[in-house]
């Protein structure tokens, strides 16, 4: 591995560590300490192998440990020059994170996990475009670029296969990021082909059009990709009013809704206990209807009688009846039965395209996310149990992965309820059925310790809640390590990357997402390009036209 | 560095008495002494390379104490044209530390095996020599750690009078600066007298 000379990157030498607390680096001379940043991405040359790593802190070191209290003479230029680099020195610690041999036979295999740490004096060099490439893959088919390492031009590139394969969830504080990088993730999921997208679109901003912070318009999967993406709509006129004609209109019947689905609402709704557990009671008691006859039932004695029977308090009976009907304000509900929202949605599916359902003005009412979504998945959820249940023993059947993207998730998976939702069952199962979830959350503390630790990939920006910290790094490898690169990152289009569909944790500047160019760079091609294209390969195919 | 052939111009003196560390040297001619820090040879077969750290000018019988002859004289040279026999019992000495020797055509900075030998005629080098031996700093710990008086000023003396004999003097100091500051990063004060002195 010698075509790695110590060039002008070289940053210093290796002076001390271990495996656990990581390298203690001398930064060379020349090398300026304000130039290194924590989670940079260095490599180190042993003499076996080749260690990739992260800057996970820098130091002010001296020889002399009184040299705080009797400083040179530093107004003397001369000395001021003898004395920085020697006497007084930067320092870095680095998280080794991979290694290489350079046995041939090793390589083959790529990176894997530093299991040693290089010996004393090896040079260490910032990472350059290859070793990003040699760690993360190339941009192709299966590597989708998210973002370049943070200070580095090199595309970082995110196995999205390996992604898809299991759970994985978005994190940051409000405003840094999350919807932009939950976008390009979508994108990308969408261009490998690797599986289909079901996003629950509570903003409306992933479907049509979405706002940047500072109110720049920014494009849709639907505008980039309109071949390929369905827009559901639950608000039929906020879709219309914002130029956007849905390819279906959701209804769901009272019918379609089952006592789980309260249970998950409780909190929103704020129901006791009991009046939630009185859903099923009510379930068993009056059948499949049981909403809608429910909610139309009379007041007075008859309702007292109903109560004695289900054996359940007439006040809390009551309770849940009042909350309840708060349904009848949410548009898309009706009491008719035989709608076929979900029959629709797989349809789609089906077909590889990809569905954003948007929320329309019931975005802002969380019952009505909390509902819709955990309804609508349960079923597609049961859906894709038959087919790849029915393709047992022939792999060419099993339906196409299917990831499914959830916000406010801490709703959905706070311990409390975690094990009752679907979306539980879906984090905890992993791609048993080919169904995954993409969390997208600014309250990681709030989403249940089991399904956290399920997540396969987790893309984490700024985050300073103490107990946000501990949940995103809980069961990571060199999590103290990452906690100070984390709560470093800049509030904006800055993200840690770790997990599952990486070889070790990145920090990566987020890759552009809301420029004409950011759209051509993702595949996207205004109409006048179009039409240049279908001209060009029409003549291919039956030669120039005459005339 | 063999063009130390029969240069009378640059002898200084011989050797008057010898040991592996350092040497002393009886100048010909009194007060033509090399300065404090300047680089010295002797011993013509294997040469020995010294660094001037003491310089004393005396009596040549130590029981016989100059005394003060200037009272009537005008100048500090009258006393010495109306006194010509001075010349002869007054004697300047100087003493170097051994820092290198030659062998093998090889320049090396660290002590001889053995002493050069008494009467061994002792040069100055010349620029070009000072720039040789001083393109590595190795023995400058030999001078830090020299049991003279002031350790610190031989060695920068030293360094000093041989910067100007490198084609970039400024850049000679502070390497040679750096190199004393890893010698002595454990003694601030010490690497901050040090530097003083050396501070262009």
């Amino acid at each position: 591995m010698n075509e790695h000379p110590q060039g002008d990157d070289r940053l210093g030498m290796v002076v001390a560590g271990s495996l656990t607390e990581g390298l203690k680096v001398r930064l060379d001379r020349e090398v300026s300490i304000e130039n290194i940043k924590v989670g940079r991405y260095v490599t180190v040359q042993g003499k076996l192998m080749r260690f990739f790593g992260v800057v996970s802190d820098v130091s002010l070191e001296a020889s002399d440990p009184s040299l705080g209290a009797s400083p040179p003479d530093v107004s003397d230029p001369f000395i001021a020059e003898v004395i920085s680099g020697t006497a007084a020195y930067g320092a870095m610690s680095v998280e080794p994170m991979l290694a290489l041999s350079s046995d041939p036979l090793a390589m083959i295999d790529g990176p894997q996990p530093a299991k040693t740490v290089p010996p004393h004096f090896s040079p260490v060099s910032l990472a350059t475009e290859s070793d990003v490439q040699l760690v993360f893959g190339e941009e192709d088919d299966r590597h989708f670029w998210i973002g370049n390492p943070l200070d580095m031009e090199t595309r970082l590139c995110l196995d999205i296969p390996e992604l898809v394969m299991r759970s994985n969830g978005v994190f940051g504080k409000s405003g840094t990021g999350k919807t932009f990088l939950t976008r390009l993730l979508l994108a990308g999921i969408l261009q490998s082909g690797a599986a289909s997208n079901l996003v629950f679109d509570m903003e409306s901003e992933y479907g049509w059009k979405g706002y940047s912070e500072d109110s720049r318009e920014v494009k849709g999967l639907k505008q980039l990709y309109s071949s390929k993406v369905a827009v559901f709509s639950l608000d039929e006129a906020s879709s219309k009013r914002r130029g956007l004609t849905p390819d279906y209109v959701v209804r769901i019947g009272f019918d379609e809704i089952e006592p789980e689905d309260i249970q998950l609402l409780r909190e929103s709704l704020n129901l006791s206990e009991v009046a939630a557990d009185a859903a099923y009671s009510l379930h068993r008691h009056l059948g499949k209807g049981w909403l809608g006859q429910f909610l139309a039932y009379p007041t007075g004695e008859t309702f007292g009688e109903l109560a004695t029977a289900l054996g359940v308090n007439e006040r809390a009976l009551s309770a849940l009846k009042n909350r309840l009907s708060r349904f009848h304000r949410f548009g898309f509900m009706d009491a008719k039965s035989g709608h076929d929202s979900v029959g629709q949605i797989l349809q789609y599916l089906d077909r590889g395209m990809h569905v954003v359902l948007e929320f329309g003005r019931y975005g802002s009412d969380l019952a009505a996310y909390i509902l819709v979504a955990n309804l609508l998945t349960r079923r597609i959820y049961e859906k894709y149990a038959q087919m790849t249940e029915a393709a047992m023993g022939d792999q060419s059947q099993q339906p196409r992965p299917l990831v499914i993207t959830i916000e406010e998730a801490h709703k959905f998976l706070n311990s409390r309820v975690a094990s009752q939702t679907i979306f539980g069952t879906i984090a905890r199962e992993m791609r048993k059925y080919n169904v995954t979830l993409l969390v997208v959350d600014q309250r990681p503390s709030g989403i249940d310790d089991e399904v956290m630790s399920q997540l396969g990939t987790k893309i984490t920006c700024l985050l300073d809640n103490e107990k946000d910290l501990d949940a995103v790094l809980t069961g990571v490898s060199g999590s103290r390590k990452l906690r100070s690169v984390l709560a470093r990152l800049e509030s904006k289009r800055q993200a840690l990357v770790f997990g599952h569909a990486l070889p070790m944790p990145v920090v990566i500047e987020t890759r552009e997402y809301g420029s004409p160019e950011s759209y051509r760079e993702l595949g996207f091609k205004e109409a006048a390009e179009l039409k240049a294209q279908v001209e060009r390969e029409t003549e291919e195919l039956f030669g120039p036209r005459e005339g | 560095m063999n063009n130390h052939g029969s240069k009378r111009d640059s002898r200084l003196g011989e050797i008057v008495e010898a040991s592996t560390g350092e040497f002393s040297v009886q100048c010909y001619e009194l007060y033509k002494a090399p300065p404090l820090g300047a680089l010295v040879r002797c011993n013509e077969d294997g040469p020995v390379y010294g660094v001037v750290s003491d310089v004393i000018t005396s009596s040549l019988d130590p029981a016989r104490h100059p005394i003060a002859r200037g009272r009537d004289e005008d100048s500090e040279e009258a006393v010495y044209l109306s006194n010509p026999q001075l010349s002869r019992l007054l004697h300047t000495e100087f003493r170097a530390l051994v820092v290198g020797h030659e062998s093998d055509g090889r320049v090396l900075r660290y002590l001889a095996p053995r002493p050069p030998r008494i009467h061994s005629f002792v040069y100055s080098c010349s620029g070009d020599e000072v720039r040789t031996f001083s393109s590595s700093l190795d023995f400058v710990p030999i001078l830090l750690s020299a049991p003279v008086r002031s350790p610190d000023d031989v060695a920068t003396s030293f360094i000093r009078q041989a910067s100007v004999h490198h084609p970039e003097p400024e850049r000679f100091l502070v390497d040679a600066g750096r190199v004393l500051a890893g010698l002595l990063g454990r003694d601030m004060q010490r690497l901050n007298g040090l530097l003083k002195r050396l501070s262009p």
